[in-house]
């Protein structure tokens, strides 16, 4: 592939700033997180006059932090799996098939994205405690509940993304399948996921952050055993004290297993395998 | 292509069985038997969630020892104890104690998920003789029964810097307005201010305006509980409010943008400012790092010669109060729990460690809280202390107000100049939002 | 959705050599099947809380009710038409507040989409270092947003921030301005969420770009295209469908979007920044008014199904010409 010269500058460039543009602030948190507390207010400075590394050590303290980042991991890996499955089924399904409802089904399903939480909050936490009367399901106050309702929210964006990632997969490779002998959802399984991998992948990190981020969901449906990361972390503001310092080496902590997933994951970010294949 | 009959009958049927929207249930928060567990919403007083625990652990042994009723405790941050308050009270499952801002109390009245402190509910946890009047006050609508009883109180202080005092031949903290903003424009150099503001957060904005209105002779609702707020009163606390900024010139416009909460005493403790209006705060300024000899507190200053009809108010009552849940399915173990929090040991010994004021005039004897800090703060509790407005809008007051000085702290700061009648204007826009 | 031939199921281009095999579903039902556990999951969460929601729209919701729902009266279009009267204080400031938004929302839109296509764009040819170059881009994403978000707060203090102190060193400006008030906290906004979206727009067009097969570039830059022809040629056109999600949900998600604005302004952002969730929450729902706070979100919800509809339609026929 001939790469100009001045492309390949201009790649330099143009990624060099996006990069700054991008660790910029984390440059901030890192230094914040390795200031006594009120310096962090202070003057901001390259290098720290004072660095200490006790917010490391007391930001286990502080917060049960430990606790809620196992249950961050817990909720979003099985919240974003399980959602990734179902909008799959339903992707296939807008993407491959045009049925009666299709329109109906894909615009409701999107005007959920348009509706502010605080609205859905309180009916779906009354939903939850009489379900959780009737049928001995306990879906406040625990993870399933929070699982339940993190991957309903992803849905939507998921269905509609995935639904578009298939339609840019040419329909002759469905049908090349079929040829062979399986069904719809056996060519389904076998080439077409395979094709979509990168989509998939995409749309799985999406479900993931989303959950992992969300924070007013997770302040009524959680107890303290079952806290989350997202809310866990307001710990830090405490009646008389903010800990900025420690607010900012918690974020930088629990981040990086999830920056290693995503230098993991990245790769199949171009694991497409239509290239060529379809002749 | 046409749904099959299976799936239309499945999607029916899951309608049907899903309940809409119930309203109130009385759900099972503990068991109701001899020895009874209660379920205790705790607010966060502490260094931290865990710390809030650990001090209240042994307290909670004591109390099941004494009663053999079991406690089980969670500590709930601030940010989102009223999100959780909220949904309790919409679904009817929460917990049978907890702890509520104090200004909350009346709208948590209005709710009537609480149960109300009548005289015979008193009675059961000791009376309410017990308490300070001052703390008492803000615990629900004037005229009916408390929604809650007060557990720790804090009031405002003017928090100022006796080594920058003494640096500057200022002899003592200032007891008038005027002697107030003569020190400050002394301190105020190369820099440094006399003042530092939480300018561009609501809660301390509207304290202080409340405080300075109440000293106008001003007041934010009338008898009736009707807003009143573009008032000459109000207007001018508000001028007074924003002039620190834009006529004295003692207050950094810079603190138009503090708005997280911690910005002006973090000022304060690390010297950038010789004063701040701010409530009890010795462990926050330990924490900061400020030499407790350098920290002075007295009462906010009062206007020489005081307006016609104006009060001598220099905090408004602030503390946290404990309320019983009326859904509770153990209110006499509720109550004793109450009755206990509230006892003498036990004010003596919590407001001791999260450096609170005892909300029970018995609690005073304490040595413990023999320190001129305190002292001063229990004066201005006993005498010179008054309950925000106790209405059911309080808190939509709060907001409308708040943002609206903050709206003009912001013009000052960008350098507009902010007269009585902008002022006038913005507080008669707020009030519409009431509805008034 | 990308206009294609029609497949009927179980026809394919030449008759299998083996009998189909034996379905449980019955024929032409499977996109339904497929749905199901879309459709029931999305009702109990989504679809039945939120009719509630615009139920609670009708009924004066207030604290007092907050008990028992279905006793608080009745209210008509009361609350619709508190939030509609543009003669009043709060019907001007809800104007004001859309307008800001809309605007705050299509610059984001428009400068996360550029970001994200050039950053794809420029990663999707292979050189050392390209997974730690996505790797950071997709940092930010990473990041919690209170945090990364007060830390902008931090940055964009105007005596003590990071931002101030890079341009006076720079010499870019001769006194430190604001940011987190007055004129430049629109752009202060802007710069924030672009931050936070670009990232994952980056992360879409990424994946939607793989599945464009490599010999079109080759066939396009033998036709004589250069790179940026290769661009407008080959990749657009064969994004679209990605494109058009992708800029739909970035518009719903940036101008419904409360955490960024709300952690870096707090409950009272000045009135150059005054976004709509925010507005409509501080209205309302801070004071337990559900009712009106349902009746504006019902009001903003039938805005944006009319947006994504218009849209929806205009990408259909776009679809047809080409």
């Amino acid at each position: 592939m001939h790469e100009p010269a001045w492309f390949r500058w201009a790649r330099v460039i143009v990624l060099t700033l996006l990069g700054l543009f991008a660790i910029a602030p984390v440059y901030v948190m890192l230094t914040a997180s390795l200031k006594p507390l009120p310096d962090v207010e202070g003057a901001f400075r390259w290098i720290p006059s004072h660095l200490t590394l006790s917010p490391f050590i007391d930001m286990w303290q502080t917060i049960p932090l430990l606790t809620y980042l196992e249950n961050s991991l817990i909720v979003c890996s099985v919240a974003s799996v399980a959602s990734v499955i179902v909008a799959l089924l339903a992707a296939y399904a807008v993407s491959r098939y045009r049925f009666h409802g299709r329109q109906v089904f894909s615009v409701t399903i999107l005007s959920t994205q348009m509706f502010p939480g605080i609205l859905f909050l309180l009916p779906l936490f009354v939903i939850f405690v009489n379900l959780s009367q009737d049928t001995g399901i306990n879906l406040y106050g625990s993870r399933t509940g929070l699982i339940i309702t993190y991957m309903t929210f992803t849905l939507p964006f998921a269905i509609w993304m995935l639904a578009a990632y298939l339609d840019t997969i040419p329909r002759e490779l469905d049908e090349a399948a079929t040829v062979d002998g399986t069904g719809p959802l056996g060519a389904f399984i076998r080439v077409v996921i395979p094709a979509a991998i990168p989509g998939i992948v995409a749309v799985l990190i999406y479900a993931f952050m989303t959950a992992w981020s969300e924070m007013l969901f997770a302040s009524v449906l959680t107890n303290d055993s079952t806290r989350t990361l997202a809310v866990g972390l307001q710990g830090y503001a405490t009646q008389n004290q903010v800990y900025w310092n420690q607010i900012m080496a918690a974020s930088l902590t629990v981040s990086v297993p999830i920056v290693v997933g995503f230098l993991l994951l990245q790769r199949y970010l171009v694991a497409g395998m239509t290239a060529g294949s379809v002749k | 292509m046409r749904p099959t009959k299976l799936s239309t009958l499945a999607c029916a049927a899951m309608l049907a069985a899903v309940p809409l929207a119930a309203c109130g249930s009385s759900g099972s928060n503990s068991s109701s038997s001899a020895h009874p567990t209660l379920t205790y919403w705790a607010s966060n007083q502490g260094t931290s969630l865990q710390d809030d625990q650990q001090v209240l652990a042994p307290q909670i042994a004591k109390f099941t020892k004494q009663t053999g009723i079991k406690v089980k405790v969670q500590v709930i941050p601030w940010t989102t104890l009223l999100n959780q308050i909220t949904a309790a009270t919409v679904s009817g499952k929460g917990p049978d104690v907890l702890n509520i801002g104090n200004t909350w109390s009346a709208s948590l009245q209005a709710t009537g998920a609480f149960l109300p402190f009548t005289s015979s509910v008193m009675n059961q946890i000791g009376g309410s003789s017990r308490f300070l009047a001052g703390s008492l006050s803000a615990t629900g609508a004037v005229g009916k029964p408390p929604t809650a009883v007060p557990l720790y109180s804090t009031a405002y202080g003017l928090y100022y810097n006796k080594a920058e005092f003494a640096a500057a031949g200022i002899s003592g903290p200032p007891a008038t307005w005027a002697e107030f903003v003569a020190d400050a424009k002394k301190l105020t150099k190369n820099g440094h201010y006399g003042l530092t503001l939480e300018a561009g957060q609501i809660p301390e904005n509207v304290h202080l305006a409340f405080e300075l209105s109440q000293q106008q002779g001003g007041s934010f609702f009338d008898s009736a509980g009707k807003p009143t707020f573009d008032t000459p009163q109000n207007v001018a606390a508000i001028k007074q409010m924003i002039d620190f900024m834009q006529a004295d010139k003692i207050a950094n416009p810079g603190d138009a943008q503090y708005s997280k909460g911690t910005e002006a005493l973090t000022d304060y403790a690390t010297g950038k400012a010789a004063m701040v209006f701010w409530q009890t705060a010795s462990g926050s300024l330990a924490k900061l790092g400020m030499k407790a000899s350098n920290i002075g507190v007295a009462p906010l200053p009062l206007p020489s010669p005081m307006p016609s009809g104006g009060k001598k108010v220099t905090s408004m009552v602030a503390g946290i109060n404990i309320a019983i849940m009326k859904d509770s399915k153990n209110l006499s173990a509720a109550e004793k729990f109450v009755k206990f929090m509230t006892s003498t040991p036990e004010q003596e010994s919590l407001n001791h460690t999260y450096g609170s004021l005892p909300t029970v005039q018995a609690a005073y004897s304490d040595p413990a809280f023999n320190t001129p800090a305190v002292h001063t703060f229990r004066s201005i509790l006993s005498t010179t202390a008054a309950p925000m407005p106790a209405v059911a809008a309080e808190s939509q007051f709060e907001t409308a107000v708040g943002t609206a000085i903050i709206h003009l702290y912001s013009s000052a700061a960008t350098g507009k100049t902010v007269t009585s009648s902008m002022i006038g204007q913005a507080l008669s826009q707020a009030q519409q939002q009431l509805g008034g | 959705m990308v206009d294609t031939i029609r497949v009927k199921q179980g026809v394919t281009a030449s008759a299998p050599s083996s009998p189909p095999k034996r379905r449980w579903w019955r024929r032409g039902s499977l996109p339904y099947v497929l749905l199901i556990p879309a459709i029931l999951l999305e009702l109990l969460i989504h679809i039945i809380p939120m009719l509630a929601g615009v139920g609670i729209s009708f009924l004066q919701l207030t604290l007092f009710y907050l008990r028992n729902w279905r006793a608080a009266p009745f209210a008509g279009f009361s609350n619709y038409a508190v939030a509609v009267n543009f003669s009043s204080a709060t019907g001007q400031a809800l104007l004001h507040s859309f307008t800001v938004t809309i605007i705050y929302t299509l610059i984001v839109l428009a400068g996360a989409w550029l970001f994200g296509m050039a950053a794809a764009v420029l990663t999707q040819r292979a050189f050392r270092g390209r997974g730690a170059v996505r790797t950071l881009f997709l940092i930010p994403y990473a990041l919690p947003v209170f945090a990364s978000v007060i830390t902008w707060n931090f940055m964009l203090q105007r005596d003590t921030g990071m931002v101030n102190q890079l341009l006076m060193s720079l010499h870019l400006v001769g006194s430190r301005p604001f940011w987190l008030i007055g004129q430049d906290s629109f752009w202060s906004l802007v710069i924030v969420q672009l931050w936070r979206t670009w990232p994952f727009a980056f992360l879409i067009l990424t994946a939607g770009l793989q599945s464009i097969p490599a010999d079109l570039y080759e066939a396009a830059s033998l036709d004589g295209a250069g790179i940026l022809g290769q661009v407008r040629h080959v990749t657009l056109p064969l994004i679209r469908p990605v494109n058009r999600v992708l800029l739909l949900v970035l518009f719903l998600w940036t101008f419904n979007d409360f955490s960024v604005p709300f952690t870096l302004f707090g409950s009272a952002p000045p009135s150059q920044a005054d976004i709509i969730s925010i507005h409509i929450y501080e209205n309302s729902f801070v004071s337990w008014n559900f009712g009106t706070g349902s009746a504006m979100s019902v009001l903003l919800l039938l805005f944006l199904l009319l947006v994504t509809l218009v849209y929806l339609a205009l990408g259909r026929r776009g679809a047809r010409h080409a």
